[in-house]
């Protein structure tokens, strides 16, 4: 009994970490590529999930449409998140070549993604309130029962779903002519420019990539967990840097390994000690390995230790 | 006095001695993410130690400021192993632990918080502000502050010069660790109730977003940003959303605009030209 009940959490852990993945290569991708620490990530999922909320339970602003359809409304969040990263790389990447011979001037992109978390934040909250809302899908309950375990069936496909989507990335990193442009990129912004990229137009892409991801995540815990609110993104947020940490900062499979471990940590240690002990185990694995092993499970030695 | 602006005026002190805290890390190009957890650790401290022992003010205050200079001494060895942005997670990882502790103790209160039974009146936060202040400036006008200086511009070249790169920056978090230690005790004695989840990480996020904003070049800025940031929103008299939406936008817009600061060196060299030497102006 008591193994199945181990084994019927670490099920639920996994699935939770599926949620935490998608946020987690975002973070992972913008770290790795552009060496930025991009705080509004945790702000950009939670503007997909309240958008596509606010569209499917009242419509489009101005009394333009009645309410929409969940899978469109959600679908129009994905585009409004990709459209407030390419906004934020327009005010916070732009200006990351400033130099006014400091040592905390790495920080300025890192700063005005705080502000940006700030604005997109309590926009939603101006807006709407802080109250959690419902959000209804046609899929309530559908559970799959094996040899006594219980998965749920929408959680399963978000896990799958993740991971297609991350095979997709990385096919896009490795093989095309923009992953190559990428990640000559992240290798040295400067030698990029003179092989003949242009940086400039190339780096919004990376931003297109973290709106995409956050949209899709939010979406997927939008439908699981058939609830939206302000506050959504903070858990997810902290619970995907400690995944990208534990993954390896800048490794897009690493995030994943990371978003299920994050997830397996989690659910196991409220098994066993309880609900608000999952806050201590998370972050003391994640300063363990920041402290002893940077580089986390995947990744590379150089990210984090040039400019940052 | 009234009774609002006394309130404001707390809460200046208590988040301008938060500032200096975190500033002092700063000045050597250490960013502290995790200013919450030792504020935390100075109000249990604090709390703890007047409700259980029944010790006097004074005395709960200089525990407070001790207890949260030693840990961040103990904690100073491995997290200033990291650098950049791995000691950004690392101080943001250790604030989220302090606050998971915090809840999962019942001695300390768990989530439902703490009473703190000792109370101070709004004219010992300032003056022990204006004390910090005074102590920041000082620090930086000591040899000391010269090397915190060197190191903050140029690691390498501080390093090649014989400034004890390690030591600088293991002193300077201890001494920002017990100032934070401090405005936590003051927090827990001003307000009387604390509770695990006001330390959050929007606290720590605010406060360093107070310095950076200040400008981290001089001792003018954690005063000059905080100051800033507590009192326009009172003047302007606006909601709690649209307050953090505006503050938001000057963010990023100083970040574009002035990314070094609201006060630097060059300013103030300008200013004090101005000020006191006319005559070569003629």
């Amino acid at each position: 009994m008591f193994f199945e009940q181990v084994l019927q959490q670490i099920i639920n852990g996994l699935m939770l970490g599926s949620i935490y993945i998608s946020v987690a290569v975002a973070f992972t991708l913008a770290i790795g590529i552009l060496n930025f620490l991009n705080f509004t990530i945790p702000a950009l999922y939670m503007f997909a999930g309240m958008v596509g909320w606010s569209l499917s339970h009242y419509g489009l602003p101005f009394g333009l449409s009645g309410p929409i359809k969940w899978w469109f409304a959600l679908f129009i969040g994905i585009n409004c998140a990709i459209l407030a990263s390419l906004l934020v790389e327009r005010f916070t990447y732009r200006y990351f070549k400033m130099k006014h011979g400091d040592a905390t001037e790495h920080a300025i992109p890192l700063v005005s993604s705080l502000g940006f978390l700030l604005i997109f934040e309590y926009l939603i909250l101006i807006a709407h309130g802080s109250d959690t809302r419902g959000f209804s899908t046609p899929f309530t309950n559908l559970d799959w029962r094996v040899a006594g375990f219980i998965i749920s069936i929408p959680q399963l496909i978000s896990l799958i779903l993740s991971i297609l989507i991350v095979a997709a990335l990385s096919y896009l990193l490795i093989r095309t002519k923009v992953g190559r442009a990428l990640r000559a990129i992240a290798e040295n912004p400067d030698a990029a420019t003179l092989m003949g990229i242009d940086v400039d137009r190339i780096v919004p892409v990376v931003f297109i990539l973290i709106g995409f991801l956050c949209g899709v995540s939010a979406s997927i815990f939008a439908i699981n967990y058939h609830e939206v609110s302000p506050y959504m993104g903070d858990h997810v947020g902290t619970k995907a840097i400690a995944a990208m940490v534990i993954g390896g900062l800048g490794s897009v499979w690493g995030a994943i390994a990371g978003g299920l471990i994050v997830g397996l940590s989690e659910t196991l240690s409220i098994y066993f000690f309880g609900a608000s002990s999952a806050q201590i185990t998370v972050w003391s694995l994640l300063l363990l390995l920041v402290v002893f092993k940077p580089t986390g499970l995947f990744g590379h030695n150089a990210i984090g230790k040039g400019k940052f | 006095m009234s009774g609002y602006l006394s309130g404001v005026l707390a809460i200046l002190g208590i988040n301008v001695i938060f500032a200096y805290s975190i500033y002092i890390t700063a000045a050597t190009g250490q960013l502290n993410l995790g200013g919450a957890g030792f504020q935390a650790i100075g109000a249990y401290a604090c709390a703890i130690l007047s409700n259980e022992l029944g010790l006097p003010i004074y005395l709960t205050l200089i525990f407070s400021a001790i207890l949260g200079g030693a840990i961040s001494f103990l904690i100073a060895f491995p997290v200033l192993r990291t650098k950049g942005v791995y000691m950004v997670l690392a101080t943001f990882a250790i604030a989220e632990i302090v606050a998971g502790i915090i809840l999962n103790s019942d001695f300390l209160g768990g989530p439902t918080g703490m009473i703190v039974n000792n109370y101070i009146e709004t004219e010992v936060v300032l003056v022990v502000a204006i004390i910090v202040v005074f102590l920041g400036f000082y620090i930086m006008s000591t040899r000391i502050g010269l090397a915190m200086r060197a190191v903050h511009d140029d690691e390498a070249v501080a390093d090649l010069m014989g400034v004890n790169k390690r030591a600088i920056q293991v002193s300077a978090f201890t001494i920002g660790g017990s100032i934070a230690g401090l405005s936590g005790g003051l927090y827990a004695l001003y307000f009387g109730f604390i509770e695990a989840q006001y330390f959050n990480a929007n606290i720590s996020i605010f406060v360093l977003l107070y310095v950076l904003i200040g400008g981290t070049q001089t001792a003018w800025g954690p005063l000059l940003g905080a100051s800033f940031f507590t009192l326009i929103p009172e003047a302007l008299r606006i909601g709690d959303d649209w307050r953090f939406f505006i503050f938001g936008v000057i963010i990023v817009a100083m970040m574009i605009l002035r990314p070094e600061g609201i006060v630097t060196r060059d300013a103030l060299d300008r200013v004090w030209s101005k000020l006191f030497s006319r005559k070569s102006n003629v």
